[in-house]
């Protein structure tokens, strides 16, 4: 099989409008959380997100940069964050500027969990109030969520596969290694893989609201909200943004003397068949798709030396993935360090496993492991495993494993080691 | 140059995204202004919205330059 690397890295987040700010404001500990601006919360059971801030923000997100203005007008924002996010990471990469014989060979797989949520609800209360005359020509097409891929492959004349992944909150990791794996199987030689997302809107924040899958105790402190593996956790915190990578066939990569991140070493898929929300009660289906990541990656669990975990702050789910670490690190616990991004920049859904995957990316960019934020009081079940309390943690990273679980019990794991 | 060209330009310049100089009257939506099909189907609407004028499927049709959709919501008014 061929060996496949990532060569350039885009984010769209909370936390900033590009990788580096982003970055940076997670290791200094920052929160992205914030009473919702979007529209008005406050009779709302959740009042609180981890919205992407404006461009005149300290840390805001300008789409001018790279989308055309009509495109902003006519699409939804996940795509319009997924097409920032590809830009950066092609341009990351050096591969703004490809010939066509490599356009050919280049493609996408950039997906989303939900789509256009909030372009869904706008435009049904046009068609109930003002009739179906009076509905965007570009409401299909502005809100599908293969869209991203569609736009990026139109604005670079990508010619490859054009792929999307929708596996709610594991479809920017199954995007990774869907895409990895196209590029082994020499599909092509260039992907853009990620994914993102924006439903940070009433039909979004009510829905998850009433599938109890929110914080709603912290709605006067936002940024105590999101709490990872803390024993006060009641939910996670709705996040937006876009993560996309470059991945790209390592002879190539070096011929070309591109700038090396790491090298996608193990994926990792399996279903619980089990419940429609709650993850399986053992843990099985995220211990076999970490179990399977790690065998594909020839790599021995002492390699590992970060976990960035779902980890999204809800009091059943952040003690299952535990427990499934614990059971397959066993003797090998105290020697890695395990912690929750999503108590910075909130739960990005669709896009969460992209971008948690750059942020496993620059831990062995940097040798540096992100915090857990909140993390004040850890439940029991947490000894014996250092899940980064607070702060940043400098230290020897190897190897890292990405874990990223959805509704409808699926599970994917990634595995990424230096070059 | 008429209230209409003025309410008429502004709603071009905003949905296409181009500079105002190039609205001109004899631009083509889609050979000058960068417009597809749908993006007129679009700007028909905002023209509606604007004008409080229907403008049909057979009309919105022979709509190709900024001059053509002033002249028509102007013989409408």
């Amino acid at each position: 099989m061929r060996r496949v690397v990532v060569t350039g890295l885009g984010m769209v987040s909370p936390l900033g409008g590009n990788v580096e700010t982003t970055w940076k404001n997670i290791i200094a500990s920052r929160s992205g959380a914030a009473t919702i601006t979007r529209f008005d919360a406050s009779e709302y059971k959740c009042r609180i997100a981890c919205e992407v801030k404006p461009a005149d923000h300290e840390y805001g997100y300008d789409a001018g940069l790279d989308v055309d203005h009509k495109i902003q007008r006519q699409v939804d924002p996940f795509i319009v964050y997924g097409i920032s996010a590809a830009s950066q990471a092609l341009r990351d990469a050096g591969l703004d500027n490809m010939s066509e014989e490599e356009r050919l060979r280049a493609g996408c797989s950039i997906g989303s969990g939900i789509g256009g949520l909030p372009g869904i609800e706008s435009e049904s209360l046009v068609l109930a109030n003002r009739g179906p005359g009076r509905v965007s020509p570009h409401f299909v097409h502005g809100r599908l969520i293969n869209l991203i891929s569609g736009q990026v492959s139109i604005k670079y004349g990508l010619m490859g596969p054009n792929h999307a992944v929708v596996t709610a909150c594991s479809t920017g990791a199954h995007s990774i290694g869907d895409a990895a794996r196209m590029i082994a199987l020499d599909d092509a030689d260039v992907m853009l893989a990620g994914g993102a997302e924006s439903a940070i809107c009433p039909i979004g924040i009510a829905g998850f609201a009433q599938a109890r899958a929110l914080s709603t105790a912290f709605d006067d402190s936002p940024e105590k909200a999101s709490r990872p593996y803390d024993v006060n956790r009641d939910g996670f915190v709705m996040g937006e943004g876009a993560g996309v990578v470059v991945l790209e066939e390592y002879e190539r990569a070096k011929a070309r003397g591109a700038k090396i991140y790491a090298e996608v070493v193990g994926y990792g898929l399996s279903g619980d068949a089990y419940h429609v929300t709650a993850p399986h009660p053992e843990g099985n289906g995220a211990y076999r798709s970490m179990e399977m990541a790690l065998k594909k990656s020839g790599l021995g669990l002492g390699d590992i030396d970060y976990v960035n975990a779902h980890g999204t702050s809800t009091p059943l789910g952040d003690e299952l993935e535990l427990g499934a670490v614990k059971r397959l690190f066993g003797d090998h616990l105290g020697t890695m360090s395990m912690s929750s991004t999503k108590s910075a920049i909130g739960h990005l859904l669709g896009g969460a496993g992209a971008v948690e995957s750059i942020f496993c990316i620059l831990a062995l960019r940097d040798q540096i492991v992100p915090p857990t934020l909140n993390l004040d009081e850890p439940s029991e079940s947490c000894k014996g495993v250092d899940l980064v309390p607070h702060v940043a943690k400098e230290r020897k990273v190897r190897a890292v494993l990405n874990n990223s679980f959805g509704f409808g019990g699926t599970n994917a794991s990634l595995i990424m080691k230096a070059v | 140059m008429s209230e209409t060209a003025d309410r008429v330009k502004k709603i071009v310049v905003e949905h296409l995204g181009v500079e105002a100089e190039k609205v001109t009257e004899d631009a083509s939506f889609i050979d000058d202004l960068g417009a597809d099909s749908l993006d007129i189907v679009e700007l028909v609407m905002a023209f509606e919205e604007e004008f409080g004028v229907e403008i049909p499927d057979d009309a919105a049709e022979k709509i190709a330059t900024v001059k053509d959709a002033i002249d028509y919501i102007d013989s409408k008014q």
